[in-house]
């Protein structure tokens, strides 16, 4: 099987997994009576009057496999009704909350790769050492770690105590020129914003917010990332074809990076879904904590609000992040790994 | 007479598990971490059963579980004899929150694990014995279900449900089976081709009986490891739904809900940034030490189960 059959199958695969997600979400949705679903719609309380051409608009007294597809009909349009706790369309609301999200990933991802791979490796290169046993150390105890905790005690000593790094995303003065018509919001993501914008100093105010949060998300994952690393950097290194590339006299370093490493990356990458889990668990504690308008806090602040569309919405964006990086990983697994596509 | 009879054939019938679990002890007993792992645990099942002596609740008290409160005032007060931790927001003592939410902490995590395993067992072994049609409705639940990151999954149930410990758990329950029964099913599914269940079945055993008596015991191991680190990572999750106000109610002796009632306290005075320190510190410390005993006690058991590294 090429890598074209391949891909073209595991996308094809996605439509199940999907039709599946939002079955589960339309008979989690069922619990409710046809009048609370049909509140779900409703964006002013004078229209509470006409909950009953609401329930006729979505169809909300058919039989459930009909009204399935009158709702997936509205899921596909957009329509994931009205978010209460920030009165505006669930979709709309999405929009208006990744680019913080989005902010704090693009930073934190690159770093959690970069630093979990290199622990990982050190620990796997000096097993049984010093170097290994601080590393493992600090491993389990970030796996220990509650996030919500260590992010407190980061506000504490980095903000309480030393001034340092504030929370939230921007200082008062920047926000205010950042919502000022001097400054285009061209991605909505302040760093990069600053940047095509020509204003370094909003960049370096964006930055030095985004240090604790970035931080915090970073030193529970990259804990569960070193110890795959580790335990697959050490089956490697324990191959016969490290051995011969010893035989060979090549330098430790090249047989390290270039004939261990490689191979050892491959069951790493499976990792990817269980990060992107971890992450978005972090970035609803962490945005939370730091009071970052991200789509973790909303989702959060809509599940104390009891506003269900808004969460319901979450998820299934969620899942959708979710199942698409899951097929991108496998893509770029296969394409790793010639084993996995022609099995 | 009869009774020697019945332990030996009990022995020999149950040979290979009892030889599991005596390298599973000689094994442990040989890791200095798994020891520590160990006596945190215990320690924290001592507090447990102690609490009412440890941290008794005033005289005529509703509910033990709620932690008493010593006035209204807002300011958390410092460590002092009478509150050996002082108190929180509201006047909670910190020290009674933090004994009794010990109670919580097990009770939670045994009562999760104890759900979600047996879940997975049935749900895997029928799964993987049966395989067919069965099989493939099962799994295809499952695969919905990893659809989703879990904590997404398990917060639309709460909603669902209703904010609340309890449906906390149930959530996590509901979202957590599929890991257990994916893991027993692949099991089941090997130890089926194995001659003894042949054997098994041609002495007309029931599949019931081959289930539990010949295929399960040999299947369940695995799930210890993942099991003991279930333990501590349920009660983080759970502790930080409380923490985020979607699970036990305030004033409830739940570690969680001690560090939600501290976030207006992270700051403290010019004079002293440190001042309120005790509301966060005291009950993370708590949460983090038990989850890091059941973190390394399942880690010891994954490296000695694991068949990769274990008799190295």
């Amino acid at each position: 099987m090429g890598l074209t059959t391949y891909v073209v199958r595991r996308l094809l695969l996605l439509i199940p997994t999907m039709i599946g997600v939002t079955l589960l979400i339309f008979a989690l949705v069922q619990f409710f009576s046809p009048i609370e679903r049909a509140s779900l719609y409703i964006r002013d309380p004078r229209q509470a009057r006409s909950l009953e051409s609401i329930i006729e608009k979505y169809h909300l007294n058919d039989p459930p496999h009909i009204q399935y597809f009158y709702w997936l009909n509205e899921v596909l349009h957009g329509n994931l009704g009205w978010s209460k706790s920030v009165n505006m369309p669930v979709v709309q609301a999405i929009f208006e909350f990744l680019p913080a999200t989005l902010e704090l990933t693009i930073y934190a991802i690159p770093i959690i790769l970069v630093v979990g791979v290199w622990l990982g490796k050190m620990a796997a290169v000096h097993k049984d050492t010093a170097v290994d046993h601080i590393i493992r150390a600090f491993a389990i105890i970030g796996w220990s770690l509650p996030t919500f905790w260590s992010a407190i005690i980061l506000l504490a000593v980095f903000y309480g105590h030393l001034k340092l790094f504030p929370p939230e995303r921007l200082s008062t003065e920047a926000s205010l020129f950042v919502n000022s018509p001097n400054f285009i919001r061209y991605t909505r993501i302040n760093t990069i914003d600053a940047l095509l914008n020509g204003q370094p100093w909003i960049f370096f105010d964006a930055l030095r917010h985004l240090v604790l949060p970035v931080l915090n998300l970073t030193i529970v994952i990259v804990a569960i990332l070193m110890r795959v690393v580790r335990s697959s950097m050490l089956e490697a290194l324990g191959k016969t074809y490290v051995l011969a590339a010893r035989a060979k006299g090549l330098p430790e370093k090249e047989v390290i990076n270039k004939h261990a490493m490689r191979n050892a990356m491959i069951p790493a990458v499976t990792l990817a879904g269980a990060l992107v889990a971890g992450m978005l668990t972090g970035l609803v504690i962490t945005e939370t904590v730091f009071n970052i308008p991200g789509i973790g806090r909303w989702a959060v602040n809509a599940a104390i609000q009891l506003d269900i569309p808004a969460v319901l919405g979450f998820a299934l964006f969620a899942s959708l992040v979710y199942v698409i990086t899951n097929l991108i990983v496998d893509i770029l697994y296969a394409y790793i790994d010639p084993r996995i596509r022609l099995g | 007479m009869v009774l020697r009879v019945r332990f030996e054939s009990f022995k020999k019938e149950a040979g290979p598990t009892i030889r599991e679990l005596k390298f599973i002890v000689k094994r442990i007993r040989k890791s200095p971490l798994s020891i520590v792992g160990i006596i945190i645990i215990l320690t924290f099942v001592a507090i447990a059963i102690l609490a009412p002596i440890l941290a008794p609740p005033p005289e005529g008290w509703y509910d033990p579980y709620m932690i008493p409160r010593d006035g209204f005032s807002v300011t958390p007060r410092p460590p002092s004899p009478e509150h050996l931790f002082g108190t929180a927001e509201g006047q909670y003592d910190i020290y009674y929150g933090c004994i009794w939410g010990t109670r919580t902490a097990f009770r939670v995590g045994l009562i999760v694990v104890g759900c979600t395993v047996l879940m997975g067992i049935a749900i895997g072994s029928i799964s993987g014995y049966y395989g067919g049609k069965i099989d493939e409705i099962f799994m295809r639940l499952t695969d919905v279900i990893y659809a989703f990151p879990g904590i997404v999954l398990v917060m639309v149930l709460v909603v669902i449900l209703g904010p609340s410990l309890e449906s906390v758990m149930m959530a996590i329950i509901l979202v957590g089976w599929p890991t257990y029964a994916r893991l027993v099913r692949g099991e089941v599914l090997r130890i089926k081709q194995e001659d003894f269940v042949e054997a098994a079945k041609a002495m007309g055993c029931s599949d019931f009986r081959v289930i539990v008596r010949h295929v399960l015991p040999n299947a369940i191991f695995p799930l210890l490891a993942v099991a003991t680190l279930d333990m501590g990572s349920i009660v983080l999750t759970v502790a930080a739904f409380s923490f985020l106000g979607l699970g036990a109610p305030i004033g409830y002796a739940d570690w969680g809900q001690m560090i939600a009632l501290s976030r207006n306290w992270i700051i403290g005075t010019p004079a002293n940034p440190y001042e309120y320190w005790y509301t966060f510190i005291i009950p993370g410390i708590f949460i983090f030490t038990f989850v890091l005993g059941w973190g390394l006690l399942g880690d010891a058991f994954r490296d000695i189960l694991d068949p990769m590294l274990r008799r190295r």
